[in-house]
């Protein structure tokens, strides 16, 4: 079975999973409004890094050579998940696989000089990290928009499964840049104020920095406290490039790959995407009725970090792990009316659970979806 | 087994050559107007998913299979080393001078390299599966693998993937093959 030996995360909210996790049980968030920032024209409210604070951490394991700001993000978050572990991850039985949608795009920007212009690729942003490591494989790059970071998860479930890697070091990251942020404010999709998902009154996302990474391993004894990867499903809408499907027909038939006969009682929440957009939070209620999961507990932790990108899969899936161990459901920060057509159970306060299985859920751009089921302590 | 391979100069399908003057993007064009021809969505796609576009509508007219019935169990799977890169550049470009500052979401929605797989998706009514691997470099065994283990999704029976690699909008090429479950 596939396991998870460590995780990490790095946001703005703290530079360790223990840290991020207790303020996000706390209620904090470090969503602020930026006005004039990057130069663009419109303010933004998102939640960014304190860039000093990763420098600092990552001078204490720098090999001297030149990186970009995400490439140090990538890097730190792997070696401090890799440092809780006694894998080698200069091993050729280690994978290294990184889910991000832009990478170091801020170098297509004319005014920036200071790297070489490949590094633009994703894949060589991602080698910068396997040959930090020493590792000897070419690093997969998971690039499939919003869902990237479950997507990810799943490429290590099936290249453990496979047999042909033991370990493998799954490692999620987006950094904001004016590309980015001036592409959501063209599509109208960003909230002026802190990001509301699933409220009646919610009025878009919000954008955020974070890198989370997650190693797993197969492992042929489970026992109770072991995190397993059970089942997952990516499927198409079918609908839109860029708007979800009104029937919730990917998200619904991911949900239902990764059901299959498990009883839904025993799954603590579904942690959903939650953007707070009018559209994506619409489309999840309708795949989470449409599944039979009404009564199922859901929540969103987008009021904490925004949206956090290649890095969203990995972070919610940590903190949902975190929860359970917890015996916790988050709240959904910035929920209060319902506001969306088909009632699903949601709480702004933390509730108490003694299950121990949550499905995570993620929807993106081109039409994507993807469903995670993870449970503790065994099997299904 | 059934390839399209499409490259700035040449067409090849199952190992025969179309042949065509067009070079370039204007190649592609070319490709729909003459085997497609009824899908004006075409013209608002980048290269990178014009190309695929049009890679996979001569693979599935090779494969001559009942077409455009909803079926979730051909997955798309996609690898190249560039990602989105023209359209990010693309986009880039209405963002660059502050004082032309006119950001486009018709640009900015294709600056995620999953979007061709979304195109094929909804072409085809395919619910199954879909995803992009962004390699360092081109690597047939990598890529091999990855779709072998695609297959471990009970659900998937076939899978339209390879390599769709696109520079600029006249340095690009596609590699693509239909693979069924063995």
């Amino acid at each position: 079975m596939i396991v998870k030996v460590s995780d990490h995360i790095i946001s703005p909210m703290g530079m360790s999973t223990a840290e991020n996790y207790l303020a996000v049980k706390a209620g904090r968030s470090m969503l602020k409004r930026y006005e004039g920032h990057w130069g663009l024209p419109e303010p933004f409210v998102a939640s960014l890094m304190d860039r000093e604070k990763v420098e600092q951490a990552f001078a204490g394991i720098s090999d001297n050579k030149p990186y970009t700001f995400f490439e140090k993000m990538i890097i730190l978050s792997a070696a401090k998940a890799l440092e809780q572990t006694d894998i080698d991850p200069s091993s050729e039985k280690v994978l290294f696989i990184l889910s991000t949608t832009k990478g170091n795009v801020f170098l297509l920007d004319k005014r920036e000089t200071g790297f070489p212009k490949e590094r633009v690729l994703l894949g060589e942003a991602a080698r910068q990290m396997t040959d930090y490591f020493h590792n000897p494989n070419a690093p997969l790059v998971v690039s499939n928009a919003c869902i990237s970071g479950v997507c990810a998860q799943i490429e290590a479930m099936r290249n453990l499964a496979s047999g042909q890697f033991d370990n493998v070091v799954v490692v999620g990251c987006d950094v904001q840049s004016a590309f980015i942020v001036s592409g959501f404010q063209s599509f109208k999709a960003l909230s002026v104020e802190p990001c509301k998902p699933f409220d009646a009154h919610r009025t878009g996302l919000n954008l955020g920095d974070a890198a989370a990474t997650i190693v797993y391993s197969r492992k042929d004894q489970i026992d109770e406290n072991d995190w397993v990867a059970c089942k997952s499903a990516i499927r198409n809408d079918a609908n839109h490039i860029s708007g979800p499907s009104r029937t919730g027909e990917g998200s619904y038939r991911a949900l239902k790959a990764v059901l299959g006969d498990f009883n839904p009682e025993e799954i603590a929440f579904i942690n959903a995407h939650g953007t707070a957009t009018l559209y994506n939070d619409e489309m999840e209620s309708v795949a989470i009725e449409r599944a039979g999961l009404s009564q199922v507990p859901v929540n969103g932790l987008k009021g904490y970090y925004g949206h956090t990108m290649g890095a969203a899969g990995l972070l919610e899936t940590i903190l949902s792990m975190q929860a359970i161990d917890d015996y916790n459901i988050l709240a959904t920060k910035g929920y209060e009316t319902i506001g969306v057509t088909h009632p699903l159970v949601l709480s702004n306060q933390n509730q108490k659970t003694d299950k121990r299985a949550f499905i995570k859920l993620l929807s993106g751009f081109g039409g994507c979806n993807a469903a995670l089921l993870i449970k503790k302590g065994g099997s299904l | 087994m059934m390839k399209v391979c499409i490259n700035p100069e040449m067409v090849i399908v199952n190992g025969k050559v179309l042949s065509h003057q067009e070079k370039g993007s204007a190649l592609l064009t070319k490709l729909y107007r003459t085997y497609i021809g009824d899908y004006p969505k075409f013209f608002k796609m980048d290269t990178l998913s014009k190309l695929g576009f049009v890679a996979s509508e001569l693979l599935l007219q090779a494969e001559n299979a009942e077409r455009f019935v909803p079926r979730e169990d051909r997955a798309v799977v996609f690898f190249n080393r560039s990602a989105s890169l023209q359209a990010d550049t693309t986009y880039q470009a209405t963002i660059q001078d502050p004082d032309n500052f006119f950001p486009s979401p018709a640009a900015f929605v294709y600056t995620l390299p999953n979007i061709v797989t979304g195109e094929i998706a909804i072409r085809n009514k395919y619910f199954g599966e879909t995803s992009f691997i962004v390699l360092p470099e081109r690597d047939p065994s990598i890529m091999a693998q990855q779709l072998q283990n695609a297959f471990q999704d009970p659900m998937t029976q076939s899978i339209l993937g390879g390599w769709l690699d696109c520079t600029d909008e006249n340095h690009f090429e596609a590699e693509l093959t239909l693979i069924f479950k063995s």
